[in-house]
Order: structure tokens, then sequence, then C-alpha cells
């Protein structure tokens, strides 16, 4: 028992290292992950000043800038990653190797948080300053807990995603690509989710990000809960319930498709 | 010699185009492809739809609203073009390996990289229809198709793609050096260029020292012509004061500026990749 939970710490340390000092060698992504994703993010705060919107709205912009950065770390890096090293030739060595496969996605996971992050806080400390966003932080404690909560249910998203995607071939790439805008969309980074409607929002609800950045909004800012959703306890709960359910259907959904990936021998059928 | 080379180059872009079209085309059956090219554009749209809607309570029958949906549809082609051209290197070299085979083949790697931009151009021209199309039948754009100066948008719509093209092949230049990270570096200068052309707002909102550069690059141009040409209107009191035919001009001359440029750039770092032996290099970790 103990063996195996060494084995898996190591495996998680292991798959983060190669994200976080690879990345180190080259080192365009000092430009590209912290002043150019800003660029995108302020394109949008200029369509709410073209719009003459109430400040706080720029806010929100910034903020949403700032996730989109976990969003696409959880496509790109974590729920396409298997299909990545299905097309390298790796995904049989991690599948005969006796670790959990969700400690190498955890692994996975923490690197690639840790450069999301980068990206995030330079769009939002960026962001922040040059465009003087006004925060009025309700409770740090309950925004805390809520990115907290937030983040977790992503990556425990990520980790189901994987599961799903080990299995495609190309098709996975554009699969990924069509969970991107279509996603900006209904989770409301850019403008509040309460617009769409409360069946679309609840629908919306399952992707953690519509509930973290509607409550991250009612409690960093002034105008915030005029314009949230559900209210914030109730969606530190939901938060909750979907880490729980994520995580745990993650864990299922690798080993049914593994043993169905087996099956069919798909676990090392490349280019498709 | 030269009318050979000619001959071979436009062999090159035709094959390659047709390379493109199968790789970008054939992961799906034709109804599940149909619903993924309708599904993103609208969905990149719906996004600035709802921004405009929570700010105006609902009203869209605004110039300024047809102002940034029309710019935004045709802004498409920027980011499409621009990733799917540069990608390339990405996608030969470390997914299918097959680089240094295109290299060694004899075809001249710039025709090449700009004959897989066609298939993005095909697929983004039927996403920009269906999203105009949809903002003019549920939107109420006000878009009058009797009244578009047809051979004005044609001329104009193959400027900007040339223009797009040369941008995709010096970012193409750029990726033969950086790892597959640089993704994110595609998606930055199309940022650069989504903020300064006034894609999605009139540019005089922006800073005075921002409008500078807006005025220095072709997009901004070829954006203001589409709209006037659509839209039959634009809103931009800078540019205002200059007429379709001055804007072709300027949109002509900087086109060229910018592909004598981008040539020389992706030549340079074409170079640099080949003395540093990194054409075949592998850094997907």
């Amino acid at each position: 028992m103990k063996t195996k939970l060494n084995n898996n710490i190591r495996t998680v340390i292991a798959r983060a290292y190669v994200r976080i000092y690879a990345a180190n060698r080259e080192l365009s992504w000092l430009i590209s992950e912290t002043v150019m994703p800003l660029l995108g993010t302020a394109a949008f705060v200029y369509v709410y000043k073209a719009l003459k919107a109430p400040e706080e709205f720029t806010g929100f912009v910034i903020l949403g800038g700032a996730m989109t950065a976990y969003w696409m770390n959880v496509l790109w890096s974590m729920a396409a990653q298997f299909y990545w090293e299905k097309e390298m030739g790796n995904l049989e060595l991690y599948l005969i190797a006796p670790i959990s496969r969700m400690s190498i996605l955890l692994g996975m996971a923490s690197g690639g948080f840790i450069h999301s992050s980068i990206r995030a806080i330079s769009v939002f400390l960026l962001g922040s300053l040059l465009f003087k966003v006004n925060f009025a932080v309700i409770s740090w404690g309950k925004l805390f807990l809520l990115f907290i909560l937030t983040l977790t249910a992503l990556y425990g998203l990520g980790m189901l995603f994987s599961s799903l995607f080990m299995l495609y071939g190309r098709e996975a790439w554009h699969g990924v690509n069509l969970f991107q805008e279509p996603i900006y969309f209904l989770s409301g980074f850019y403008f509040p989710i309460k617009n769409l409607g409360l069946t679309v929002g609840l629908v919306a609800s399952f992707i953690p990000l519509t509930l973290g950045l509607d409550g991250m909004r009612q409690l960093a800012f002034k105008g915030g809960v005029k314009t949230g959703f559900l209210n914030v306890n109730l969606e530190i709960g939901i938060l909750l319930f979907l880490c729980v359910l994520f995580l745990v259907g993650s864990h299922y959904a690798l080993e049914f498709m593994e043993k169905l990936g087996k099956k069919e021998g798909r676990l090392t059928l490349r280019w498709q | 010699m030269k009318i050979l080379n000619l001959k071979d180059d436009l062999r090159t872009i035709k094959i390659s185009s047709w390379l493109g079209w199968a790789m970008e085309s054939n992961w799906a059956n034709p109804f599940l492809f149909a619903i993924y090219s309708i599904i993103r554009p609208i969905a990149s749209s719906l996004i600035l739809v709802f921004m405009y809607l929570v700010v105006t309570r609902g009203k869209t029958g605004t110039d300024l609203f047809a102002y940034i949906y029309i710019g935004n549809a045709f802004f498409m082609y920027v980011y499409n073009v621009l990733f799917g051209i540069s990608w390339v290197i990405h996608e030969d070299r470390e997914h299918y390996e097959m680089i240094k085979y295109i290299y060694i083949s004899p075809i001249r790697m710039y025709y090449y990289l700009f004959g897989r931009g066609t298939a993005k151009m095909i697929i983004t021209t039927v996403a920009v229809i269906i999203t105009i199309a949809f903002g003019m039948l549920i939107l109420k754009i006000p878009v009058d198709l009797a009244q578009i100066n047809y051979p004005l948008l044609f001329v104009t719509i193959i400027i900007g793609l040339f223009v797009i093209t040369c941008l995709g092949i010096l970012l193409a230049g750029m990726m033969m050096l950086t790892a597959h990270h640089s993704f994110y570096l595609t998606e930055g200068v199309g940022a650069i260029f989504f903020l300064a052309c006034g894609a999605i707002y009139p540019i005089d909102i922006l800073p005075v020292w921002l409008q500078y550069l807006s005025k220095v690059l072709p997009l901004t141009y070829w954006l203001e012509l589409l709209r006037r040409v659509v839209l039959g209107k634009s809103l931009s009191t800078t540019l205002s004061h200059y007429s379709n035919f001055t804007l072709m001009g300027i949109l002509v001359l900087t086109t060229i500026a910018l592909a004598l440029f981008s040539h020389y750039i992706y030549r340079t770092f074409e170079h640099i990749a080949r003395k540093y032996g990194r054409i075949d290099q592998l850094t997907n970790y």
C-alpha cells in the first residue's frame, strides 16, 4: 500500500516536472503567456468602453480573460493529453507502468497549473492596473474557497474529458476546438451568465467555471451581486458537489475507457 | 526557367491545398463536420452579441451593433488562416514527423505553406457566410444584398486573404524556432490585430499611441473597406475622410510592404532553423 502510494506520488512529481522544467528550455512563453494573452482581453474591454458599459464590466472581462488560461489548460493539456501521448507512442508505456492513471493526470494538472497561473495572474494584474479596475471584495475567505473549488472541479472535469478523448483519433483535436468558443459563451466568461436565462445557466453550471466566475464577480466587484446568477453560498455548495462528481467520475471513466480501448484495440492506434 | 518554377510553385500550391483540405475535413462524416463548422463561428459571434445586449438591454438595431458584428465575422479569417498556416510547421514536424520529407522533395516550402492555408480559407469562408446570414436573419443586421459592390468586395477579400497568408507564413517561420507551446504566440499575434485593427470597435476609442499602430496595419483598412461595402457606411471618424479608392490604395501599398517583410523574415528564420538543425526538432513534452 505504502509502495503504491509512493509510486503514485513520484508519478505526480515526474509528470509535473516535465511540464515545468522543459518549458523553461525555450523562453518564448515569457512573452506569449504573459503579455500577449492580455491583448485579446483588452479588445473585449474596449468593446465595453465603446458601449459605455458600467465600469465593473471591465473587471468582469479581466477576470474572464484571466480564467481562460485554466480552461485552455484543461482542454489542451489535460483533455487532449492522452490523445497526444497515443500519437507519440507513449500511451502504452503509461498503461503498463504500475501507477494510477489519475496520478499521471494529476501530475499533468499540477505542471500545467503553474503555467496557467502565470498567464492568469499576468492578465489579471496587468489588466487591472492598465484599465484601473476597482475591486470591492465582500469576503476574502469565500473568494479563495470559491477559486479553489472551481479549479478542483475544473481539473476533475479535465480528467473526465481525458478518459473520453483517449480513444479518439483526429476528431479529438476538433472536439477540443469545439469546446473553446462555445464554452466561453455558455459559461459567461465575458458577460454575466444571468443574461442567458435560468435553463441555459443551469445547464452551463456543469462547467465549473460558470458558477466560479459568477461567484467571484459577486464577491469581488461593486455591481457584482446585481448581476449574479445564484446565491454565492449555493454556488459554493454546487461546486463542492461537482468536485466530488468529476473526481470520482473520472476514476471510473478512465477504467472503463481503458478496458474499452483494450477490447477494441484502439489504445495504440496512431494517426487515425 | 522562371516559367517552369512558376508552374512548379502553382502545382505545389494546388497539391498542398488538396492535402490541407483532406486533413481538415476527413476526420468526421460530412454532417458532423458541417455542425462543427457552424457552431464555432456562431458561438464566437454570440459572445459579442450578448456583451452588447447586456449593456444596451436588447437593442440590436443600432449601427454600432452591425459594425461590431460584421467586423467580427470577417476577422475570423485572421485567426483561422493565421493559425492554420503557422500550425502546419508544428503538425508536420511533431505529429506526423513528415517535415524533413517535405523539405527534401522538389518543392518550395513557402508555396507549400501557402497552399496549406487554402483549406482554412475555404472553411472560414463558409463560416463567415453562415455568421453573416445568421446576423441578417436572426439579429436583423441591415445588410442589403442588392446594394453591395460585389467586385469591390471580392477584390478586398482576396487582398485581405493574401495579407493574412503572408502573416501566417511569417509566423510559420517563427514556429520553426519555437517549441510546441508557441501555439500561444500565434494566438497572441492574432490578438494584436484583434486589438489594434478595429475588428470589433472603431479605432477612435483606442489610445492615440495605439491608433498609430492601427494606421500602419493593412488589416485596419481591410476591415474598414469590408464594412463599407457590406453595410454601406462606417462609424470610424478617424477613417471617414478616406474614400474607398484611397483606402484600397493604402491597403495595396501596406500589403506589398508586409508581403516583402514576411518573405524576408520567413527566409531568415528558415535559414536559422536549417543552420541549427531545428527543421525536424521534436519538442513535445
